[in-house]
Parts: C-alpha cells; sequence; structure tokens
C-alpha cells in the first residue's frame, strides 16, 4: 500500500485520541481534580501526610485554617505555582519512593507558613515586633510548632 | 522511492515517541493502582493463623515486611558501647557456632574479679540480636555449671511448649519446665522468641504470655494498691509496647529449689526496692569466691531503668524507638528489625526531636560516654574493696567487721551491675544511671573505710524523707 500523508495524519490522530484518554483516564483514577481544591482531603490521597492529616483533625486550627490556608501563598497566582510546583515533586518522590522520613518541610514552605500565621494574626504580631524591636523576625514555629498539626 | 522512505521514517518516529509516552502513562498509572491496592490491604490472608501455629515462616506468610524485619536480627553492628561485632570461631562439635559476639571479659578483665566463682567469669559475650538468643544461650560455656530450664522463658518461643507441658495451663507449664535441667528443657522448644509469643494470632494485637512478667506485674501493682492487675485486659497500646518488651528485659532471680522464675519487684522498680527485697528474703546469686559476700548478679534491667527515665516519663514506649514506625510503599509498619536505635537515628528519634542526625548521634554519646566513666570509677572501686577483703581475710580480722564490709561489697556490686549489665549505658535514665553508680562508688569506699576504721560510721544526711 501506498502510504500517503492523509494516513499519517489519521494514525496520528486516532493515536492523540487514545493518548488523550490513557492521560484522561490516570488524571480521573488518580483523583487529580482533588488537587485543584482547598479539600485537605486531597492531601492524604497518597497517605504520606496521614499523620499530619490526623493531626490536625485534633488541633486547634481544625475549624479555621485547612492545608492550604497555612501552606499556599495567599495571592492567587503565587498560590497555584506553589502548588504545580510542590504537586510536581511531591508525585515524582512519591513515584519513585525515594523521600526521606519523616518528612520534612523545606526552607520556602516553612516560610509560607510563618507568612500565613503573621497574615491572620495580624494584631498580635504587629504587638510583639512592636515591642522587640528587632530587625529580625521571631519564627512563630519555634514554639509554637504543635498548633497545626 | 525518495517520498515513501521520509514518510516511513516519519512513522516510525512517531510510532517510537508514541510508544514511549504511553509507556509511561501506563506505568505511572499502574505505580497510582498499587499504591491504592497497598493502601486498601494492609495484609493479604494466605495461611490461616491460630493459637497452634508457632513457626514464624508461617506466619510470615501473612505479614512478609514483619517477617523480613524479624529476619533480619541476625545483623551484628556495632555502636560506640553495645551492638554486637561478628567474631570468627573454629566450629566443635561441642558448639557448631562459626561466629560469636566479642567477649567483655576480655574488653574489661576487671568483670573476672566482680562475678569470681560465677558462670559469669568463665564466658560473658555481647549481647546478639532476638535471632541467636536460642543458639547463644545453649551453646554458651556457662552452660557447663548446669543451668535449669527456666532460662528458657526468655531465650525461646515458649507460649506452645508451656501450654502443651501444662496440659493448657501456661503457669502449670512454665512451672514444670522451670525445674527441668536446661537440655531436657532444650529438646521441647524449637524457635527463638516468635510472633505468637508477643501477638494474638486472630486479631494481632499484642498480648503478654510470659508466666514470670505477669507475676511480677501483678506483685508491683499489688504493692502500688492494685489487686489482681492484668495487662492482657487492663493496659493500653502504648503499655503494651513496652511490656512485651519488660517480659524478658528485666532483672530476675529463680526462687529455691524449684528455680521458679521472679521478678523481684515487689517493693518497686528502683534498684533500692529491687536490693531491699533481696535483702528482706535473704537472697544471693552466689558466694564470692575472693571475698566470701553473699553476692547478687543483675541481669538485664533495661524495663527498670527505662521505667525511671524522661522517655518512659514521656510515655514513650519501647517499641517508638527500638521497632520505629516504618513506610513500605504506601503501607507504615512497625520494624521488626528489632535493634539500636543508634543504627537508625532517622526513624527512631527524629520523629520526635527535630534536628539533624549527627546532633542527636552525640547527645546520647555524651550521655553514654559520662555513664560509662563513672561505671570505670566505680568497678575499680569495688576492685579495690574485694581486694581489701581478701586482705583483712588473710590477716584474720574478726568475722562482724569482715560481714559489714562484705555487706557493702553486695550493694556496690548491685548496684554497678545493674547499671553495667543494663542494655544502654545509661541512655534508658541518664540521672538515674548516674545516682546508682555514684552510690555503688560511695558503698564500695564505705567498705574500705570500714576495714580500716572499724569505728568509722558515715554521715547519713536527713534530708531524705
Amino acid at each position: 500500500m501506498k502510504l500517503r500523508p492523509r494516513h499519517l495524519f489519521f494514525a496520528f490522530t486516532a493515536y492523540c485520541g487514545v493518548f488523550l484518554g490513557f492521560c484522561l483516564y490516570t488524571f480521573v483514577y488518580a483523583r487529580g481534580t482533588s488537587y485543584l481544591t482547598d479539600d485537605p482531603r486531597a492531601c492524604v490521597n497518597c497517605h504520606v501526610m496521614k499523620e499530619q492529616y490526623d493531626g490536625w483533625v485534633k488541633a486547634p486550627h481544625r475549624n479555621v485554617a485547612a492545608c492550604n490556608d497555612c501552606h499556599t501563598p495567599h495571592h492567587l497566582i503565587a498560590k497555584y505555582a506553589i502548588k504545580a510546583k510542590n504537586g510536581f515533586w511531591h508525585s515524582y518522590y512519591f513515584t519513585t519512593q525515594t523521600f526521606k522520613e519523616p518528612i520534612e518541610i523545606t526552607k520556602t514552605d516553612r516560610k509560607i507558613a510563618l507568612d500565613n500565621c503573621r497574615r491572620c494574626h495580624a494584631p498580635i504580631v504587629a504587638a510583639i515586633d512592636g515591642t522587640h524591636n528587632n530587625t529580625k523576625r521571631l519564627d512563630c514555629l519555634r514554639c509554637h510548632q504543635g498548633v497545626g498539626h | 522511492m525518495e517520498k515513501p522512505s521520509k514518510a516511513y521514517k516519519t512513522l516510525t518516529v512517531g510510532v517510537v515517541v508514541a510508544a514511549v509516552a504511553s509507556i509511561a502513562v501506563l506505568a505511572l498509572l499502574v505505580n497510582i493502582f498499587e499504591r491504592k491496592q497497598e493502601s486498601k490491604n494492609p495484609f493479604f490472608r494466605v495461611v490461616e493463623l491460630d493459637d497452634t501455629v508457632e513457626d514464624p515462616a508461617v506466619w510470615g506468610k501473612n505479614f512478609p515486611l514483619q517477617y523480613d524485619g524479624y529476619k533480619r536480627t541476625v545483623d551484628m553492628q556495632r555502636t560506640r558501647f553495645g551492638g554486637s561485632q561478628a567474631m570468627p570461631r573454629t566450629p566443635t562439635e561441642a558448639d557448631p557456632r562459626s561466629l560469636v559476639a566479642q567477649s567483655r571479659l576480655d574488653e574489661d578483665p576487671r568483670l573476672k574479679t566482680m562475678w569470681s566463682g560465677y558462670a559469669f567469669s568463665k564466658d560473658f559475650r555481647e549481647e546478639r540480636g532476638h535471632a541467636f538468643m536460642l543458639d547463644d544461650q545453649t551453646y554458651t560455656e556457662r552452660q557447663k555449671v548446669g543451668q535449669p530450664g527456666t532460662c528458657m522463658q526468655c531465650h525461646a518461643s515458649t507460649y506452645l511448649p508451656y501450654k502443651k507441658l501444662g496440659g493448657g495451663d501456661l503457669t502449670k507449664g512454665f512451672e514444670a519446665m522451670n525445674s527441668m535441667p536446661y537440655q531436657e528443657a532444650r529438646k521441647l522448644v524449637n524457635h527463638p522468641v516468635a510472633c505468637i509469643d508477643c501477638h494474638d494470632p486472630k486479631t494481632m494485637e499484642l498480648r503478654v504470655t510470659r508466666p514470670g512478667f505477669l507475676e511480677g506485674l501483678r506483685n508491683l501493682k499489688a504493692g502500688e494498691g492494685v489487686e489482681n492487675y492484668d495487662p492482657n485486659k487492663t493496659a493500653t497500646r502504648q503499655e503494651m509496647r513496652s511490656f512485651v518488651c519488660g517480659q524478658c528485659h528485666v532483672e530476675y532471680y529463680f526462687k529455691g529449689k524449684e528455680k521458679r522464675l521472679v521478678y523481684p519487684w515487689h517493693k518497686g522498680l528502683k534498684v533500692e526496692n529491687i536490693l531491699a527485697y533481696y535483702d528482706e528474703v535473704g537472697f544471693k546469686d552466689w558466694t564470692h569466691k575472693i571475698s566470701s559476700a553473699p553476692v547478687l548478679k543483675a541481669q538485664h534491667p533495661e524495663f527498670e531503668l527505662w521505667s525511671q527515665g524522661i522517655h518512659a516519663r514521656s510515655g514513650v514506649a519501647c517499641a517508638d524507638c527500638h521497632m520505629p514506625y516504618t513506610r513500605v510503599g504506601a503501607q507504615k509498619i512497625s520494624d521488626h528489625h528489632v535493634r539500636s536505635p543508634m543504627l537508625n537515628i532517622n526513624r527512631a528519634c527524629q520523629t520526635c526531636h527535630h534536628m539533624p542526625e549527627a546532633e542527636l548521634k552525640a547527645r546520647v554519646e555524651n550521655i553514654q560516654e559520662r555513664t560509662f566513666k563513672l561505671r570505670n570509677r566505680a568497678m575499680d572501686a569495688l576492685v579495690d574493696l574485694i581486694a581489701d577483703i581478701e586482705k583483712a581475710q588473710k590477716a584474720g580480722k574478726p568475722e562482724t567487721l569482715l560481714a559489714r564490709a562484705r555487706g557493702h561489697q553486695r550493694s556496690a556490686q548491685f548496684k554497678l551491675d545493674f547499671i553495667e549489665a543494663e542494655n544502654s549505658t545509661g541512655f534508658h535514665a541518664p540521672q538515674e544511671a548516674a545516682r546508682i553508680l555514684a552510690e555503688s562508688v560511695d558503698e564500695a569506699r564505705l567498705g574500705q573505710v570500714t576495714l580500716r576504721d572499724p569505728s568509722y560510721t558515715p554521715t547519713r544526711t536527713q534530708l531524705e524523707k
């Protein structure tokens, strides 16, 4: 049979459809959409954060702040940028099973959490910063490590 | 001819790229599927387990990950002050072991003086992992003095043998085996400590099965005002995570002719409580060969010392550090490769202590280094006292004076041995270990002073009590 460009085109289109199907199915099966939401249950899809989730359920912030309120930036674009970045690396390490345990927060993510402490607790933080007259910010989590989970 | 060839080339490249992309997506899909399956089924029941299955390999079919860890207790690895090191030896007919642990007697010959006249001065090696408990007990040189079947309680899986021997009753089987000679009892047991000793075969819940421990705990709780305490009914899961270890990692003695295994906890778990109990019942392990003192051998009071420390106080169980949670795929299991936390600092310590491994290791070794120095001082003092008593005996000093010095030796020696035989070099309760060793030094030196000046009465503070 003589191979014509339109044969190739048909083959390509057909395959694209099949491939898209694979991708869509994988995405749905892996509950991909849940990661676009703020639902804390999305964070325990892969079980690694189970302890943190269990801790949060019992901790004082459970009624006022969910995972994303503390662990992603407040600004919409920055929020999804961080979600994409962390999402990629979490998936990468969980799929390849190459992460270290107990898991530890990264420097950037810790800074995000600290910014969020200050965002909600602005009045009290302002009062503390005022009395400390210090150029270096106090680290809330050094003492209040267990408030989140 | 030119055109189709180019088209075929494009087609080939396209097919390869498409195949690789599909493989990647499908591989990811399968990976996600596997993780989901792992989290759905904590285990697959491939064999039926009940209270008659002793062989851990059978349990291992349902729990391959735990079994895998359990098997790894054959590993021999040193830590700064403990662990074991594989020493090759030529197997003989009487002792087929081709590897043993290093000899503690060669490391510190003062131990021979301390245990003079007792089997421990013949052969005493660093303890190895659980997998070796039965062989190392069977082939130790100490067997030459003829040991009782009592030893089995903690050197073999005895749950089923006790039940068989006692016609279904654990305690009756325990009593029967205690009064057997070791070699006879040895024929009744098949495995080192196994799954069935700590787990209920139906629910996998923790349970304690050692009659000696159950009795010891009952006596301890009775002393605290709780009658008929049964951990299998009332203990919390976290308590059980220490009790299963406390079944064996304790101080004990063999009572009377029937060689009944007794945990001396009637007055409490502290060293002075235990010593007071021994004094009250007039027990001695042996008569010291050099000084003729009625002395005691402390065994391995890990449970007792741990109970006096900050970790116990904070609700941390043995298993939290010695069998920390470990993740295998999407599953989380407790690591059945029971070993020193110093070989697994990441999982054992860092779950609670958020600081670098090197810092944690340094902290532990700092405590152990200090304990070791104090232990050496206490050992020197004890050896000095034994030499002094020997001299006084030769000089024909009065028996009442010698008895007083021997009393000091008994106390100094037991306190020193309590920390020396304990397997954490003080870490399980650092301040308690230091206090006990300081009292040991004091007792030994008091013994020496007494021999030099019989009229000397030590000042005793009235601040305590």
